[in-house]
């Protein structure tokens, strides 16, 4: 808007208040974690190689590149620079193992762009996770490369199942560093967390979702052992002894599966989680419950993202009739 | 005594450029040649003038009679000869009637000069000053204050609240005004305490006023019934409800007044006016405004007779820094920003404020992210994103379904949005909106209600 000065004239802006704006935007938020991601990042290039970096540049490309095409393809302005594919990209890469095929990577980043995302409306629109929607797409298709995993320090091929999936169970200090094998971003512990911190301190998520659903987890995961050794099984043993033993995997359950990597940023992801701190409780209850659900009697290994899926769609129904109480009551 | 720490659920700290005129002193700005006083300077029926052109008025004589029950006298801010009445275009779009007065310079007193500061008063006498002098709420709504120091019959007032909280950016004229005048403010609330048989008064102020906070202890002294409440600085801790409930922990009910709460709330500069009016006779005809903006090169406190324009003062402050993008009566979160500097001020201006033009400058908007910033920060518990989504789309069910009618436009969540979404400005469409719904409604509801009646006593 411009103002001119004519004879004595001042043209001025009037608008309604409030007349200032916060120096905050979506893209500072996006820098931000992309910013958190970066020491997973390292951790992944350390345990897994080089081949990991190629992997995130892989995604990375493939996400901006398709949504820059599909904007212009529906005759959207071009965003890109707000930097939300970037981060779809990082965590869709973070989903899948060093040895992934590059092509497949590309189509998985094109579905979560372009279907998950942008054909629903776009930023903010989006009605599941995309980074989780595009791992589930690549579970579906290519389950042998989705769970083709290495040692790490190596890259050797594993040759027995992961912890998960039967085999067995790793150092607790292995676990927290990140020596074990997975998907890129899962392993560390300590990487996420040190990024999860930086996003508390900037604002951008907040601990209740993340801490409610690892404790739900927990505590699910305690209870539903129990009951699976305890009674399900073939060869029941003693609720005592099925509590202890699953009390004994729950440190490692809870550094496994992308458990930290799905509570701390996919869970927290804005568009697909409730507004109100009542629903965001729910919606963390039911994710880390389903997760423990899914791992105990489920076939699939770790459980998080089809958790996180299912909690995603439940969201605008959490919404609709969650509503905080507002202050002075409901009016008559 | 004194209760620290207050505070309320919500709103959010903005940076707030006070430093910029709370440095130094009251001045007082030299009346213009000309005032055009406007005649609906409070809420309720606007004063009806009872002069005409050729007319001499004097300073403080008046101009105009209350136009209604819930209405105020106008007096003149100049002496001299009445130009004529015109009418005058406000920045919300309505045209009001104003009165214009050439000023001889001579400031010839035109009301009793006198001293009743030791006299005792009762309830009818202070309010009857207070009628007189054209009193209004002066922190920006401009109610009759007589009018509100009459509480409803069922309402039981135990508590006046002096609203010293001061919390929109920018502004620091109460912040002046009780650094110069601590011992008026603390007369005027134990004077609105009397009207309204109050057992406790407090002062409600910000901590980011530490001299103010000392100077209104020392004048409280040890009042044991009077205290200095200490509020967290954190907008907008000055929206009366907050205000209550950080004060006294009592939450206004939807739809009450604060005297249902068992408050009564005025503001600091209403406070000194009543002591005035009451002990001196003195009608209201000049205020401290707060001239102040990184568009005025002296920003400062002044005190201004009504009806002189932003023009003049700003002159008086040193004109424009660069070009001004807007000129705003009030607070940047909830003032009004107005077409022109030949607008005039009121008894409800507490500040002109002028922000640049890169200050200004409109920031492209983004889809709602969903960040929940909105409604984390809302102090009234409302989530304002589906609010404004709701407005935008004039869904009228789904807005009055999330409490739309309960905004009171305070601002946060349009400053706070990451995306830069206009949210404020479409709530306010959509509370409008559905206001007006419920009203003709319940008016239809009643007509019928009425029709049935009147069809029952004519079948007997």
């Amino acid at each position: 808007m411009e103002t001119k000065k004519t004879q004595d004239e001042l043209l001025l802006q009037v608008s309604s208040s409030p007349h200032i704006r916060t120096e905050d935007s979506t893209t500072r938020i996006m820098l931000d974690v992309i910013i958190a991601l970066i020491p997973a990042l390292i951790a992944a290039v350390v345990f897994f190689g080089t081949r990991a970096l190629a992997v995130v540049a892989v995604s990375v490309i493939a996400c901006v590149v398709t949504e820059a095409i599909v904007q212009k393809l529906m005759k959207r302005p071009i965003q890109i620079s707000n930097l939300s594919a970037v981060v779809t990209g990082i965590l869709l890469a973070f989903n899948v193992p060093a040895t992934m095929p590059f092509w497949q990577i590309v189509v998985a980043a094109i579905f979560s762009i372009a279907i998950v995302k942008e054909v629903f409306g776009g930023l903010g629109s989006n009605f599941v996770n995309p980074a989780l929607a595009g791992r589930a797409f690549l579970l579906a298709s290519w389950p042998a490369q989705m769970s083709s995993f290495t040692q790490p320090y190596t890259g050797d091929a594993l040759t027995s199942a992961t912890y998960l999936s039967g085999g067995p169970a790793p150092e607790l200090t292995d676990a927290f560093m990140g020596a074990v094998p997975g998907v890129l971003g899962e392993v560390s512990a300590l990487a996420l967390l040190i990024g999860a911190a930086y996003l508390l301190i900037r604002g951008v998520i907040k601990l209740r979702i993340p801490v409610v659903m690892i404790l739900t987890f927990a505590v699910s995961y305690l209870i539903l052992n129990a009951i699976n050794l305890g009674v399900v099984v073939e060869e029941t043993i003693p609720f005592g002894e099925a509590f202890s033993q699953s009390l004994t995997n729950l440190p490692i359950h809870v550094l496994s599966g992308g458990l930290i990597l799905g509570a701390f940023f996919m869970a927290t992801d804005y568009s697909t989680s409730p507004m109100t701190a009542k629903g965001q409780i729910i919606f963390a209850i039911g994710a880390g419950f389903i997760t423990a659900l899914i791992r105990v009697f489920g076939t699939y290994a770790e459980g998080v993202s089809y958790a996180i899926l299912i909690m995603n769609v439940c969201t605008p129904l959490i919404d609709k009739y969650i509503k905080n109480e507002p202050f002075g009551g409901v009016p008559a | 005594m004194k209760l620290e720490n207050l505070t309320f659920r919500g709103g959010i700290h903005i940076e707030d450029f006070k430093e910029l005129s709370n440095g130094s002193e009251i001045t007082a700005m030299p009346a213009p040649e000309k005032v055009k006083i406007t005649l609906s300077q409070h809420s309720g029926a606007p004063a009806k003038a009872i002069v005409e052109k050729g007319d001499q008025v004097k300073l403080g004589q008046v101009i105009a009679e209350p136009g209604g029950f819930v209405s105020a006298p106008v007096h003149a801010t100049v002496s001299g000869e009445v130009l004529g009445i015109e009418k005058y275009l406000t920045s919300a779009g309505t045209e009001v009637d104003a009165i214009v007065i050439q000023n001889d310079g001579l400031d010839t007193i035109g009301y009793p000069e006198v001293d009743r500061s030791n006299e005792k008063l009762d309830k009818e006498q202070i309010l009857e000053y207070i009628a007189e002098a054209g009193i209004v709420g002066m922190g920006g709504a401009g109610f009759p204050t007589r009018v509100k120091l009459i509480p409803p019959s069922d309402a039981d007032v135990d508590t006046v609240i002096i609203n010293a909280a001061e919390c929109e950016p920018y502004l620091t004229s109460d912040d002046a005004m009780m650094k110069a005048y601590p011992e008026k403010i603390v007369e005027g609330l134990k004077l609105a305490m009397k009207t309204v048989d109050a057992e406790k008064g407090y002062i409600a102020i910000e901590d980011n006023k530490p001299r103010a906070i000392e100077a209104i202890e020392n004048a409280v002294g040890d009042d044991s019934n009077i205290a200095v409440a200490v509020l967290k600085t954190k907008y907008p801790q000055g929206d009366e409800k907050q205000l209550i409930y950080a004060v006294t922990g009592r939450k206004m009910p939807a739809g009450t007044l604060p005297a249902h709460s068992g408050c009564v709330v005025t503001n600091t500069s209403t406070a000194a006016a009543i002591v005035d009016a009451v002990y001196y006779g003195k009608p209201l005809i000049e205020r401290v405004v707060t001239v102040t903006g990184q568009g005025v090169n002296n920003p400062q406190n002044l005190v201004v007779r009504f009806g002189t324009r932003i023009k003049d003062i700003v002159e008086f402050s040193g004109g424009y820094s660069g070009t001004p993008g807007k000129i705003i009566f009030g607070g940047p979160m909830m003032g009004v920003a107005q077409y022109t500097d030949e607008a005039v001020t009121d008894k409800r201006n507490n500040g002109i404020l002028v922000l640049t033009q890169e200050q200004v400058k409109p920031k492209p908007v983004d889809p709602c992210i969903r960040c929940g910033k909105c409604v984390e920060h809302c102090p009234h518990g409302l989530e304002p994103n589906f609010l404004a989504s709701a407005s935008k789309a004039e869904n009228w069910e789904v807005a009055e379904e999330f409490y739309v009618t309960q905004c009171v436009e305070c601002g946060v969540c349009s400053y706070i949005c990451p995306s830069h979404r206009p949210l404020t400005e479409y709530i306010r469409y959509g509370k409008r909106t559905v206001m007006g719904l419920q009203k003709a409604a319940a008016a239809k509801a009643k007509e019928e209600a009425d029709k049935k009646t009147n069809e029952k006593a004519n079948k007997k």
